[in-house]
């Protein structure tokens, strides 16, 4: 395979809005074919730098890179983009055929490639027997399938989706999330998703940018912005945490021991105490799955045990949440269910495991967090 | 299922509809039979009218070459005024829709702001403006441009000043509804398919606020082409439009009955012309343009 090449750069790239700013010095890459998501509640900044790359917007500063060359000064038009919005924005007069043929018309391509390059797209969406109807006789799901068409038929260098699965139901939001994945992968097209939908964002990405206040609070694959989140924010954007603040007790190179304000000593994974020392502050997270619940644990090492009893329960199906109070501490719990959840006022013993226990950067733990939720 | 329905039928819209129905009939539907009647009434030479059944007026208006020319004249200035609104009216409609200026609704104040003043008045204010001692050749004849000043004014294209002056907020608030109910994402996701913003415009904002252009150009030509007061203001001798007749009938000559017949006819004629745009257009944009 060719080196990877960056699709789109950013480097330190701001938007103000008057005194506002939208958008911090923000750096990023996209390599070639790569999925990544800007994920974070609305206002975080993230569709604004969509629309920066876009052509949208124009960057108050910093640099813009598509495929290697500046576009800042570049118009829309001259972009190759390939942009989906939340709402479709299919053109209502303009027949399905029409529409997917669009941008091709202004690409030099002779009619019989265009009609054969529009039904090969209108395939990829499973849609193929629609190019005569208007948008407004397809549904929503079947009207974003052809938005998706008509932005991957003119072979874009990026695909730029702004929450093209908002609008949909539940269960159609599903189904369109593993199709969108699905030709995505087909086309190995460079493609930036903006969401504020967490289960998207991982689902879907091989990169996810959290974003906060016009800042990137975290990137990195599903799996790292999950497991080991950089930030409170990020911690508690991303599925429910507990939070807490304590102090180091013992940061060791096999062990790392922190006592948590009114509540019980926890063992922490050797990682997570480099740089720390006897006496510093610390704040932590341990995700709420990660609390493991029991009548009775077997001791052992790594982990720490905890009395606790139930105040509250969250019936989910297949799993429940449970709120647990543990001396002068609230826990939150989501637990699958064997057989019958336990029920309010039971007793029951809190595990938690020192491989699960994350100490968050100090450094950017303001910030955000009154998001929080 | 649907005979069920039908014999169900809720009585409460036209009970909730019984006012503006009674109002119609007392104020529109009536006084309309009462002036198709008195068109078959005669004028009598001593000023009087003979009531009765006679067909002299229609045979009059529908037969004598000159009511045809006017007709045909009325029909000309309006469509020439209401062309010319379109293309007047287009641009502030799109500033308005697409300003980012937080005070849109002062713009759409501004717009208003003539109807506070008596279309007669603003009508008149063109001799101030035009007139042989108007402010124009005020100027021409001060700084010598010409020595004698100039006869602008009772002419057609005076007349036509005037009804754009009084028609064109109808045509940009028509176009300014259709224009604001376009998602400026239709532009955005054109531009980034390659096209240039006048191409864009062309390919999607023109062809979506046709509906409102449609409705405005319709309002536009109903309305001239029922108006007397500026052709009797702005106009010359031979300027006179359709409802100038009317107007001639029966308040100078008081002949009712002809007045009648002429009111009948500009009546069915612009009627037609409403229900051919409705055949082919559709009304719904204007019911949205007055929402």
């Amino acid at each position: 395979m060719a080196q990877q090449a960056n699709a789109v750069e950013l480097h330190n790239t701001v938007k103000r809005f008057g005194e506002f700013t939208a958008v911090h010095s923000m750096s990023l890459n996209v390599t070639d074919g790569s999925f990544v998501t800007f994920v974070g509640p609305s206002g975080c900044g993230k569709t604004t730098t969509l629309r920066m790359i876009a052509g949208l917007e124009n960057a108050t500063a910093g640099d813009i890179l598509i495929r290697g060359q500046r576009v800042n000064d570049i118009p829309i038009h001259k972009r190759n983009l390939g942009l989906v919005f939340q709402n479709y924005a299919l053109f209502p007069h303009k027949t399905i055929f029409e529409n997917v043929a669009f941008g091709l018309k202004y690409r030099n391509v002779d009619k019989q490639t265009i009609a054969r390059r529009v039904r090969e797209a209108l395939q990829l969406v499973q849609l193929p027997h629609v190019e005569d109807r208007l948008p407004r006789q397809l549904s929503g799901g079947q009207q974003q399938r052809i938005a998706l068409a008509r932005a991957i038929v003119i072979q874009p260098d990026v695909l730029l989706l702004d929450e093209p699965l908002s609008a949909l139901d539940a269960n159609l939001r599903e189904e369109m999330r593993v199709e969108l994945k699905r030709i995505q992968r087909e086309l190995g097209i460079a493609t930036i998703f903006v969401t504020h939908d967490q289960a998207e964002a991982l689902a879907m990405s091989d990169r996810v940018v959290v974003m906060s206040n016009g800042f990137i609070e975290q990137e990195g694959t599903p799996e790292e912005v999950y497991n080991e989140p950089a930030s409170e924010f990020v911690a508690n954007f991303l599925g429910i945490s507990n939070l807490m603040s304590g102090s180091v007790e013992d940061a060791s190179a096999d062990t790392v021991k922190i006592a948590v304000e009114g509540g019980p000593h926890l063992l922490a994974h050797p990682r997570e105490g480099r740089g720390k020392h006897k006496g510093d502050r610390a704040r932590l997270a341990v995700r709420a799955e990660k609390v493991f619940l029991a009548e009775q644990h077997a001791a052992d090492d790594d982990s720490v045990i905890i009395d606790g009893t139930i105040d509250a329960v969250d019936y989910q199906g297949q799993a429940a949440r449970y709120f647990v109070t543990a001396g002068n501490l609230s826990w939150q719990a989501v637990n699958p269910i064997d057989r019958h959840p336990f029920h309010e006022g039971q007793a029951v013993k809190l595990r938690i495991r020192a491989q699960d226990v994350v100490l968050l950067d100090p450094a950017r733990s303001g910030n955000g967090a009154e998001q929080a939720g | 299922m649907a005979a069920v329905a039908a014999e169900e039928r809720d009585l409460r819209p036209w009970i909730l509809l019984s006012p503006a129905l009674t109002t119609i009939t007392l104020l529109l539907a009536i006084p309309t039979c009462f002036v198709v009647v008195y068109s078959f009434w005669l004028r009598t030479a001593a000023g009087g009218e003979q009531v009765g059944f006679y067909l002299d007026n229609w045979i009059e208006v529908l037969t004598d070459q000159f009511y045809r020319d006017i007709l045909f004249q009325t029909f000309r200035i309006a469509a020439i005024t209401t062309v010319l609104c379109a293309l007047m009216g287009y641009l502030p409609a799109y500033f308005i829709a697409f300003s980012k200026m937080r005070n849109k609704a002062f713009l759409l104040l501004l717009l208003m702001l003539p109807f506070w003043v008596s279309y007669i008045i603003r009508t008149m204010s063109w001799i101030n403006i035009l007139g042989v001692s108007g402010a124009v050749n005020y100027v021409l004849t001060s700084l010598g441009i010409v020595s004698e000043p100039i006869q602008m004014l009772y002419n057609e294209t005076t007349v036509v000043l005037g009804l754009i002056h009084f028609l064109l907020p109808f045509m940009v608030l028509n176009i300014y509804v259709s224009l604001e109910g376009i998602d400026p994402n239709l532009v955005d996701a054109a531009r980034s398919l390659g096209s240039t913003p006048f191409q864009a415009f062309r390919e999607v904002t023109l062809p979506l606020s046709l509906p409102g252009l449609a409705a405005g150009g319709l309002l536009c030509f109903v309305l001239g082409g029922g108006t007397y007061i500026t052709p009797l203001i702005l106009g010359g001798p031979t300027d006179a439009m359709f409802a100038n007749l009317i107007y001639e009938a029966i308040i100078i000559q008081l002949n009712w009955p002809l007045g009648s017949a002429l009111s009948i006819v500009l009546l069915v004629v612009l009627g037609a012309v409403v229900l051919l745009y409705n055949r082919f257009l559709g009304l719904g944009q204007i019911r949205k343009g007055f929402g």
